[in-house]
């Protein structure tokens, strides 16, 4: 501060203002690291407590490991001694399995039909979702009439503002009907109805990363273009959703981070039944929806909490992946395309 | 060339009709609900309680629970969010490396699943910090803090809400001119007294934006509350922080999947969703009133 320079006087209160906002500043970092802590710390007895059958499976570790790449877990497994308890204790064995039956005599923690589940469910929506929000932008951008953009607004962030119980609740009643009326198939709540409501909660968020990207597209890169006797439509997916890429690369992945992690719409769309099926029809079981749907029911410290602190930690993992590869691909592959224009 | 012309015309077709359709989407959804819902909707509705178990009366515990929710958490996150935004833009060194990383924090926080946010609601506030306080001011053995409230669905809900805060009131900040600080400071005043009296009274606008957002937000998010502190059903107002509370989003939830009945009571699912709705959006549209306000201001 230059300022000070002429009168160095030492102010307290300066001092003291500022240590106090850096310090607060601090929190939000603080609030990561322990979110990091103790979403973790609550999976952690699943590792030590783990059977002997875990030892004799190491390929299934691997797999594991690929999923929520949790160098903790790995350290578990190694330093574990073989301790013989077989009820109800999530062996690796048994996360890995197919079936999804927390509640029973004997409880079995596979975990595998809610990962495919909630993969399927995002894909669905990510399939439903990507062409309308890219193609919508793209309206805006280039096609549109002018009272056309104007509606266009409002009506993204109104659809943004709906919260997602609100979309769950509409996907439950009217949706369902209106989808199984169309196609005609038995389960009325199922892996596309929970895809297509899922869809309303993304569509927001590609188009308007979209269009961003679309509206930092340098002018003089269409102009050039129109000047050249290109039609608008030729610019615009020759010339400005090229250069947008990154953008919209951008987009899709924070799309599929929020489809992946969205709870209230497939918990109430989706039927929740935890099993394997290619079919679209058929009911699924989310990440999400299975902690949203068992947790308040679960006992403190049972094996079952910890696996849903578990699948927590993966869903966790997962998006703050997804976010940090967009993020780096919107700055680095941004900066470097239009730096040489 | 006529080939051309039938390209041009389906792509501007495709772009347009997607475009209709994410309309259609907006306008199905919110008719849906705004003819079904209002219909139920009376005064006595929106003051009285549920009764004949839950299948009649009103929702006002819902509502009280929601204000309360939103109002602890807006005491706890706004100065939070202000604080940290008033570092972010006034005090830090953009470049430090210090700085970089709480915008990264920032940002990460904003990307992280709801559910999770109830998770670590559960896993740190409820058994860590909730258990550790029983442990210390409680008889031996007695429950009080260390389980679901509405305390710590408020503080979850803060932390959730808190990068919708800090963006909104950075961006704020921002549209003060740089003119007025450096007048301010020719003229004397030290870089607090600057803060204190230029910049945060110009950015008023902008800060009530972040809370007015952050309040709907978190009106409407029910997955952090599904295990933190939400109610089925309560015969009495929660009176206490360590009292347990009803909420519109989670009614909604619970009714139409839980109840046993969900046909008989679809009239009150309608018209509790659409008390929800009108309350979001009226928080929204303030909002989006107050940024074009401080936008306009910025290009002055």
């Amino acid at each position: 501060m230059p300022q000070n320079q002429l009168k160095k006087k030492f102010r307290l209160g300066e001092v003291i203002a500022e240590k106090v906002v850096t310090i607060v500043a601090f929190f939000s970092l603080a609030m990561i690291t322990l979110i990091f802590v103790f979403v973790f710390r609550e999976t952690l007895p699943i590792f030590y407590g783990a059977d002997a059958e875990a030892s004799s499976v190491p390929a299934q570790i691997e797999q594991q490991e690929t999923y929520g790449g949790e160098g903790v877990q790995e350290v578990a497994m190694q330093s574990k001694t073989s301790s013989h308890d077989t009820e109800g204790i999530a062996s690796i064995d048994n996360l890995t399995g197919t079936t999804w039956q927390p509640v029973s005599g004997k409880p079995k923690f596979g975990i595998v039909p809610l990962v495919l589940g909630s993969l399927k469910v995002s894909l669905i929506a990510v399939l439903f979702a990507v062409p309308i929000a890219i193609l919508a932008a793209l309206f805006t951008s280039s096609f549109a009439p002018k009272w056309a953009k104007e509606l266009m607004k409002p009506a993204i962030e109104i659809l943004a503002g709906i919260p997602s119980v609100v979309i769950g609740f509409f996907a439950l009643i009217v949706l369902a009907s209106l989808i199984q009326n169309i196609f005609g198939y038995q389960y009325r709540l199922n892996a596309f109805v929970g895809g297509v409501a899922l869809s309303f909660a993304v569509i927001p968020i590609i188009y308007s990363i979209t269009e961003d990207a679309i509206s930092r597209v340098p002018g003089s890169l269409t102009e050039a273009s129109l000047a050249l006797g290109a039609s608008k439509w030729e610019t615009a997916i020759y010339v400005v959703l090229p250069a947008a890429t990154p953008g919209i690369f951008a987009a899709v992945l924070l799309g599929i981070g929020r489809a992946f992690g969205e709870t209230m719409i497939v918990l109430m769309a989706t039927g929740n039944a935890a099993m394997l099926s290619a079919s679209l029809f058929e009911p699924v079981r989310t990440m999400s929806a299975t902690i949203g749907a068992e947790m308040a029911e679960v006992v403190f410290g049972e094996t079952h909490y910890n696996v849903l602190f578990l699948i927590g930690s993966i869903l966790f993992l997962f998006t703050f992946v997804l976010n940090a590869i967009a993020e780096l691909f919107v700055r680095q592959r941004m900066m470097k395309k239009f730096q040489g224009i | 060339m006529i080939q051309k012309k039938i390209l041009s015309a389906s792509v501007s077709s495709a772009t347009a009709l997607s475009a209709f359709f994410i309309l259609a989407i907006v306008a199905v959804v919110m008719g849906n609900i705004i003819i079904e819902g209002s219909s139920t909707i009376t005064w006595e509705f929106l003051t009285g309680k549920p009764t004949e178990g839950m299948t009649q009366g009103g929702i006002f515990p819902a509502i009280f629970g929601t204000f309360l929710l939103v109002v602890i958490m807006s005491i706890i996150g706004v100065p939070i969010g202000t604080i940290t935004a008033i570092y972010l833009t006034e005090y830090a060194n953009q470049r430090s490396p210090f700085a970089r990383l709480i915008r990264f924090a920032v940002n990460t926080l904003a990307g992280i699943p709801a559910i999770v946010f109830g998770l670590f609601g559960l896993g740190f506030f409820i058994q860590f910090v909730g258990s550790s306080m029983d442990k210390a001011l409680m008889p031996a053995g007695q429950l009080r803090w260390g389980q679901p409230n509405i305390l710590w669905a408020s503080l979850t809900m803060a932390i959730l809400t808190l990068p919708v805060v800090i963006v909104s009131v950075e961006e704020a900040l921002k549209s003060v001119p740089r003119e007025l600080r450096e007048a301010s400071l020719a003229l004397g005043a030290t870089k607090f007294e600057t803060i204190w009296k230029i910049v945060l009274p110009n950015s008023l606008a902008g800060m009530l934006t972040g809370g007015i957002l952050a309040v709907s937000r978190g009106a409407g998010e029910v997955a952090p509350i599904l295990f933190t502190g939400a109610a089925y059903f309560l015969p009495k107002l929660p009176n206490s922080l360590s009292d347990q509370f009803m909420e519109l989003g989670y009614h909604i939830y619970i009714m139409s999947t839980q109840s046993p009945d969900v046909e008989a009571t679809r009239g009150i699912q309608y018209a509790t969703t659409l008390v929800l709705l009108v309350l979001t959006f009226a928080l929204n549209f303030s909002a989006i009133f107050l940024r074009y306000r401080v936008r306009k201001n910025m290009a002055h």
